[in-house]
């Protein structure tokens, strides 16, 4: 096993990294930390009472799925040029197959589990961090998406791709910018320089971000479409398609 | 009428989506970047990484003695970040259908799935 002998020390490099725009304690004042606190719950009350009113139980393994799709996609950091790294946060994809409802709750199942058993963004900033990333980029994606999308033609691929990429794309950077307010309004930083350093990088981390979306997406519209928030409707030439294998 | 039943496609989603999430966090995520993240880096760069609590509340949970962050504690290290993988995949996937499952209104557990019929009057 020589690759073995090549591979152990670079994998055994300490993880250490903290994920992208997942905030640690310590970075927000406590005004700031109160009111994302407070948004974050009110949203996800109604979320609560909408998943409730509006949707049906055979939903539930489509939201399991879901949120063990995007922890999982999260702890994969991939390289941008000049020595950093993002991730997908996926909440454009959340929302694209759950609705901007079920879809955060999702989303905030990922940032519980991520900060609660892996200390990975703060418990006091964990309302911050399900504001932006699970309510900012879940709704926010999810409109921008589907206006996109329903402009281009519901019902094509070409639609579907270039919504679900510019979706993906945006809530990566207004995500940045919020958290960038935040911590100027937290006095942590000047909110010029966070906000330029901030949104430089995460202008490419979007790019990865509409990429692994798109794939996802790709996958789903060849074998599940019926699977999406809002499905394609059915054509004629869909019944002359051999049956999918799912 | 479909070609196959909704239990049995459903099956299938959840073999499918559930398989590539867990091959994900499992296999994928030793080799993910260890470059610092978007804002990892912009706090090193306007120096305020340092405003990090050193001591912070999720030290204090029983999880803190199992993982330290993305790593099991006590394993070769080799296995450490997979093992992290598949414990919070596994708990993620938990989580949410839990959640959905509880707040979804249930269906009834008899019946057909036809509306019923209109009460006389």
């Amino acid at each position: 096993m020589f690759s073995y002998g090549l591979v152990t020390p670079w994998l055994s490099r300490s993880f250490y990294s903290h994920l992208a725009l997942h905030i640690p304690d310590g970075f927000l004042s406590l005004p700031v930390t109160l009111v994302t606190w407070l948004l974050a719950i009110a949203l996800i009350a109604v979320a609560l009472k909408k998943v409730q009113a509006e949707y049906q139980e055979r939903t539930v393994p489509l939201m399991g799925v879901c949120a063990a799709f995007i922890f999982a996609a999260q702890m994969i950091n991939f390289p941008i040029p000049g020595g950093t790294s993002g991730h997908l946060l996926g909440g454009t994809l959340a929302g694209a197959l759950l609705g901007p409802w079920a879809g955060s709750l999702v989303m905030v199942c990922v940032f519980i589990v991520q900060s609660v058993v892996f200390q990975d963004g703060g418990l006091t900033a964990l309302g911050a961090n399900i504001f932006n990333m699970g309510l900012i980029g879940t709704f926010g994606g999810y409109y921008l998406y589907r206006t996109v999308r329903f402009v281009l033609g519901r019902d094509n691929w070409t639609g579907m791709a270039i919504g679900v990429g510019v979706a993906a794309w945006c809530s990566v950077v207004v995500a940045a910018i919020i958290c960038a307010l935040e911590l100027a309004f937290s006095g942590t930083v000047p909110l010029p320089v966070a906000l330029v350093a901030m949104v430089g990088w995460h202008v490419v981390i979007g790019v990865g971000e509409a990429l692994i979306s798109v794939a996802t997406v790709s996958f789903i519209w060849r074998t599940r479409p019926d699977l999406f928030y809002d499905p394609p409707r059915r054509k004629r030439l869909a019944a002359a398609r051999t049956p999918s294998l799912y | 009428m479909k070609q196959n039943s909704l239990p049995t496609r459903n099956r299938a989603l959840i073999f499918t989506g559930l398989g590539a999430a867990l091959l994900i966090g499992v296999f994928l995520s030793p080799l993910a970047s260890q470059d610092p993240d978007g804002l990892d880096r912009v706090a090193q760069d306007l120096k305020f990484d340092t405003k990090a609590a050193e001591k912070n509340p999720a030290q204090q949970l029983p999880f803190h003695a199992v993982f330290d962050e993305y790593a099991m504690r006590g394993v070769p290290e080799t296995i450490a970040t997979p093992l992290a993988g598949l414990v919070g995949t596994l708990a993620t996937f938990g989580l949410a259908w839990g959640i959905g499952k509880l707040v979804t209104p249930a269906r009834h557990a008899t019946g057909p799935k036809e509306p019923s019929p209109p009460d006389p009057q």
